[in-house]
Formats: C-alpha cells, structure tokens, sequence
C-alpha cells in the first residue's frame, strides 16, 4: 500500500496537524452578532433602527436621571440650580426625594417613633425566613410564631398586654385541641375554636386593661390614620397576604369537597368576591359597614381594608389551588386513602403538598396583584405612597412635580415584587430537585 | 404471561387455610349510576386463603377489591371486614384499612417523599407510631423487598418494579391482615414481574390472607388456592387451580382461558 502511495501522491503528511481556531468570522461574538443581528438585510436595517430607539430611549433617561439636585429645598431652587450648571428645565428634581423620602416611606407615622416600623420590618422578614427558606433552627419558628404580635405591638404600640392577651387566645386553643384530641378530632377542632373565640370576645379585652392599669408598660400608641406611605402598603400587603393562603387554601378544599352545603357556600363566597372590583370592596368597607356598625362603635378604617384585601385574595387563591388540588391524580387520593389516613391527614400530607408545588407561580402572581392593589387605598382616602405623592404635589414647594416621586414609587414597589418573582422561581427549582 | 412462578420452588408448607373468616361478602350489588357494575356478589374468604381474581377488562374485578376496602361504595348487601361490617361510619372505614393493605397498578406512591417516608408515613400518623419505630419498620420491610439501599431517594428516581415492591413495603408497613393486589404486575415491562411476582410469593409463603386481581396464570397456579374467574359483574366460575386451568365448566371461561393462555 505505502508503495503506491509513494509514486501516486507526491506528499503524504506524516502526523496530524493540531486543531486550529475557527477564522474569526466563524467564531465567538463576531460569528454571533452576523447569525443573529445581521443574518440578511431586512434584519440589519430592523437591528439599526432598534438600536437607535433603544439609545434615544436610554440616553434620554440618563439625561434626565443624572442631575446633581439632591440638595433642592423646593422645585423652583431646583429650577435656579439646573439653570446655573446650563441644563434643561426637563431634568429631574431629585431633592424632593432627599426633602419627602421619610414621608414617602412612613407617612404621618410620628417621626422620633420611625425606629418602631423599622425594627418591625426587620422582625417581619426575621420571621419569615423560616417559614420561606425552612433552614432554620427549630425554636426559631417560635420566633415567626411570635413575630405578628410583637410586629402589632412595635406598629400601633399601646400596652404590651393587648396583644400577650390575644396570644394567649391561640395558646387555649392548641391546649383545648391537645386535651379533647385524645376523645375525638371533630369534637378536638369545635372546641379549640370556641373556646379561644370566647375567650376573645368575653375575657380577652377586660383582662388587658387590667392588667394595662395593675402593670403600664407600654410603647406610646399611634393610630392607624397616622399609618401611610410604603409601610402602608406593606402592613395591608402583607397581612393579606399571610392570612388569604391559609383562607384560600380551606376555600379550595371546600369547594372540591364532596359535602353538599360546603361546596355550595364555598362557590359562592367565591364568585361573589371575585366578581365585584376591589375598588367596590373597599368603598363597601369604607362607607357601607358604618350603616351595619351599632352607631358610635369606631371599627378602624385600616383594619377593615386589611379584611377586604384578604378576602378578596383569598378567592383568587382558592381558584389557583383548585387547579393545583385537579391535578393531582386520583391514584395519589386512593393511595392515602388505602392506608387509613384520614381525610385531613390526606390533605396535609399527600394532596396539598403536591397541590400547592403546582400552584406557586399562580400563588405568587396573584400576590404581586394583591401587593400593587394596596394603591387602590387611595381612593378610600388612605395615605399610601399615591396618596401622599398627591399631598406632596400639593405642597407650594413642590407643585408641579410628579416623574421623580412615581420613579421612585415604581422602585420601590418593583423591588417588592421583583422579589416575590425571585422568591417563586427558587421555591420551584428547590422543589424540582428534591421531589423530581 | 410470565414464568416467574415456575422458577422456584414454592413452599407450600405455611400456607394454611384458617377455618376463620377474613372477608364476608354476601348479595353485594353496585351501580355506577345507572350501570350495574356488580351484580349479586357472593364470597367468602377464610383467613390464609389466596385468591387470584381474572376476568376480562371491564368485568367488574377492580370495582370489587376497591369495595372490599371502600375506596368503592357499594349499594346493596353486606362486605364484613374481620368482623366488622362496611358501613358510611368513618371510623369503622378508617379502622379497616388500616388493616387492609392495597397495591395499586400504577403503585400510587407519593411523589414528594422519600421512599424511607412513604414507608414510615401511614405508621407514624395513623398507628401513632415512635418515629424510630416505624422507621426500623419500614427498613425491615424494604430489606424483605429487598431495596433497602433505595431508602433515601425518590419514588421517581426507582424503576417500575423497584416502585412496586416500595407499595408492597409500604402496605405491609402498616402490618395488615389482609392484602388486597389490583394488577400489581400489568404496568410493569416483563423483566421487572418476576421481582414483583416473587416478593408476591414470599408473602403468600409466609401465611398472609390475598386478593389478586392479576392475568399471571404461572403465579396463580403456583400459590393460588382458589381462582374465581368474573365476567360482566358476576362471578362466573371459581375453583381450586388445577380444577380450573384443566375443566373449566362455564364456556366464557373456556374462551377467556384459551385467549389468554394464547392456544
Ligand atoms: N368511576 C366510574 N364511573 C363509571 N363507570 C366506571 C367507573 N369505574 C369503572 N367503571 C366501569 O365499570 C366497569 C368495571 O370496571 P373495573 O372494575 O375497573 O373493571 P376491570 O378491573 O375488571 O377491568 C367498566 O365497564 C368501567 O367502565
Ligand atoms: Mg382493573
């Protein structure tokens, strides 16, 4: 064979060459800047324009956002010293964030007391840590357990009895449910609500004021008019937000139940909440429940809007777990169901797991509404950040100002929700991996 | 139809039939609306009898098993369960399946547990089990399965026959009386019955009281006491193996046998 070769071919390369690198029009970014920005002409032209309305885009923004104003008292200082560095008028007045941004954030909230919504929002995502992340020392869920009362306390303070004599509500009805348990669930569940709902309404409030005259000890109290800004926002978001799931959750079950009158009352709860605006909701809450109220009784404002925000959400929930509760397989019910579990257990620990890693994405988008329908407030005459954007609109030093205070709304709650987005996506990858 | 019942030598010895009744079902009828699905069922079953139930698809034999441990409701005549009697009390169900296991053709694990605590669950929050306990239980059982080294993954991480001998750990977990077997075999690939089939076996050798609704003629020639052949609801034909495979008396069962045996 060698022999051929040699008098047919006149060279034959010994060894193999080394790999070489692709010419540079075949490789890296050049390659893919021509196969995916400039692949035929029709696609070069639409890149050239995109870009140009993206650079008009941005480069107009920047110009606007970058303006050292920080320190304006008002808008016609601002105006002067925009004047004087040769810029625009139609340049952003950043002192009004520096001038408003404790307003913005807490409202009329007293101003020497702004450490106690603070301290508040540290034990609040404190507490929650366990609950989303699940990697915490056991006796920190007591912590998350107690977080809501001392987050009550910090907000509205007042005696430090109201809320240890509510909690202490919640301490019976565990007690009652352990103790009757041991005769029967049912009887265990009717008890461990009554007795603590009795409690409340009897016992609760008297034994705080005593204890409130016996023993002051306190933080100065502020009233929920005084509430506004982003923590407003937060206080109904998240309140809503940690009571509709629970609510939700039971209404799913209620509504997929197979005992008649439950089913029924849920569907409608439902449809009815869901079928009417929030804004009517809470025109409901705000006008109409003073003509239900016994006269002279004063049912806080902000309280009811927390209880409207929640049922309304609820719904929403309920609906997304339903379609997670459906698409369980049947085998997985009959599975429970063979090993003698009964119907609670099923759910807590074969149906509702499964159920609920199905609805995150569906879970958490309805919270990102609900959080951005706090704004709705407005219009009921609470001080959310849209609310005070108006009164600060109002204000002579700053009239006629409005894109730096929305920007700066929008940041805000585009952090909020950015999070709770984030939060979804890596609940679901966690889950992927260990439930495969 | 698979061989795996040939392979070994089935110990016959412990498989002693009681003169005690395990199950009672007398003039049992159900309806799925308008359709009579079960019509006019009689059975006994006396404790350490194995029962292999065939039929033709459509015939009513899941629908019977799920009676026996009321994942099926049935509207007329009387299913007792060691002793008690099927009725809506919720106790009374709860009560008898715990005593009753269940394998399921497509196993019905749960997804989200492991296999240590699909195992350990039904023990734990039913029978009020020490976490421990159950645990050592639930090793026990997988090591009899033979998939203890399994213990820590996921159900879908297991092949369908690994997945099938975990439902059977999982139900025997719960130390039943009584095992009830829905096509255990039906939607496994043909490598992976015999492992089934043989965890099947040893349970039967060990004196255990079954129900298998299942086309494996090999298993039920070898551990079978009875075979009772059901077609359009009724039970049309049962007898002790030998008797059945050899004279079979009604001609559906003729025509069943000889398709499904492929002469
Ligand atoms: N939930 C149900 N609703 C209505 N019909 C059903 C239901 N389950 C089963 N059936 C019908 O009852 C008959 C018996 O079903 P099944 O017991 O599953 O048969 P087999 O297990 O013998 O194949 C079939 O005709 C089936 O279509
Ligand atoms: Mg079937």
């Amino acid at each position: 064979m060698s022999d051929t070769h040699a008098q047919t071919v006149a060279f034959v390369r010994e060894g193999m060459l080394d790999q070489q690198p692709p010419p540079t029009r075949e490789a890296g970014t050049v390659k893919w800047v021509r196969e995916n920005l400039f692949p035929t002409w029709l696609n070069a032209i639409l890149t050239i324009v995109s870009l140009y309305v993206i650079w008009v885009v941005v480069s107009t923004f920047v110009m606007w956002a970058f303006s050292p104003t920080w320190n304006a008292t008002s808008l016609s200082e601002c105006r002067q010293m925009l004047e004087e560095l040769g810029r625009s008028t139609e340049t952003a007045c950043w002192g009004v964030i520096r001038d408003r941004w404790e307003q913005l954030l807490f409202g009329f909230y007293p101003s020497d007391l702004y450490w106690r919504p603070t301290v508040a929002l540290i034990v609040l995502l404190a507490g929650l840590g366990p609950v989303l992340f699940g990697t915490f020392p056991r006796w920190f869920m007591g912590f998350s357990l107690a977080s809501p009362f001392l987050i009550f306390l910090l907000l509205w303070g007042g005696p430090i009895w109201l809320p240890l004599t509510v909690a202490l509500g919640f301490g019976l009805g565990v007690v009652a449910f352990r103790v009757f348990s041991r005769v029967n669930q049912i009887v265990a569940v009717l008890v461990a609500i009554v007795i603590p709902l009795l409690y409340w309404l009897l016992l609760a409030w008297p034994l705080a004021s005593e204890l409130a005259r016996v023993m002051p000890i306190g933080l100065e109290p502020v009233q929920s008019k005084q509430f506004g800004g982003f923590m407003l926002s937060i206080v109904i978001g998240v309140t809503a937000i940690v009571l509709s799931l629970p609510l939700g959750i039971l209404l799913a079950l209620g509504r997929a139940s197979n005992l008649f009158i439950v089913t029924k009352l849920s569907v409608v709860f439902i449809e009815i909440i869901r079928g009417v605006p929030l804004i009517v909701w809470l025109f409901t809450a705000s006008l109409l429940l003073n003509y239900f109220l016994p006269p002279g009784t004063n049912f806080d404002l902000t309280l009811r809007v927390i209880i409207m925000v929640t049922l309304f959400s609820a719904a929403y929930i309920a609906e997304v777990v339903r379609g997670g509760l459906s698409a369980v397989p049947k085998g997985q019910y009959e599975g429970a169901n063979s090993l003698g579990l009964s119907y609670w257990q099923s759910m807590q620990l074969i149906v509702l797991p499964q159920a609920l890693k199905i609805s995150i994405p569906g879970i958490v988008n309805t919270f990102i509404g609900l959080f951005k329908d706090t704004t709705l407030v407005l219009f009921i005459g609470l001080l959310d950040p849209l609310g005070l954007i108006n009164s600060i609109r109002a204000s002579t030093d700053w009239n006629g100002i409005y894109w730096e205070l929305y920007v700066f709304v929008a940041l805000l709650f585009f952090v909020a929700c950015f999070s709770m987005g984030r939060y979804s996506l890596h609940l679901e990858k966690k889950l992927q991996r260990e439930h495969r | 139809m698979s061989e795996a019942a040939q392979d070994r030598t089935v110990n016959r010895s412990a498989m002693q039939v009681s003169d005690e009744v395990a199950i009672e079902i007398n003039n049992m009828n159900k309806w799925y609306g308008t359709f009579h699905v079960l019509r006019d069922i009689n059975l006994t079953v006396n404790r350490g009898e194995r029962i292999v139930i065939c039929g033709p698809s459509g015939s009513g034999k899941s629908t019977l098993i799920r009676c026996i441990n009321r994942l099926e409701e049935h509207q007329s005549g009387q299913i007792i369960v060691d002793g008690t009697e099927l009725s809506s009390d919720l106790k009374n169900i709860d009560k008898i399946r715990s005593e009753v296991g269940m394998c399921f053709q497509h196993f019905n694990l749960f997804p989200h547990l492991t296999i240590l605590e699909n195992c350990t669950l039904a023990p734990i929050w039913v029978r009020k089990t020490p976490k421990k306990e159950a645990e050592a239980t639930a090793m026990h059982f997988l090591e009899k399965v033979k998939i203890p080294e399994q213990a820590n993954k996921y159900p879908g991480q297991l092949s369908g026959g690994q997945q099938q001998r975990v439902a059977i750990a999982r139900s025997l977990c719960m130390k039943p009386r009584i095992m009830l077997f829905d096509e255990p075999t039906s939607a496994l690939d043909p490598e992976m019955i015999k492992e089934v089939l043989d965890t099947m076996i040893e349970l039967a050798e060990e004196g255990m009281t079954m129900i298998c609704v299942t086309h494996e003629m090999g298993f039920a020639q070898a551990v079978a006491n009875r075979v009772i052949f059901m077609d359009q609801g009724q039970i049309v034909e049962q007898n002790e193996p030998k008797e059945f495979f050899n004279n079979p008396r009604s001609e559906r069962t003729k025509l069943f046998l000889s398709q499904i045996l492929g002469h």
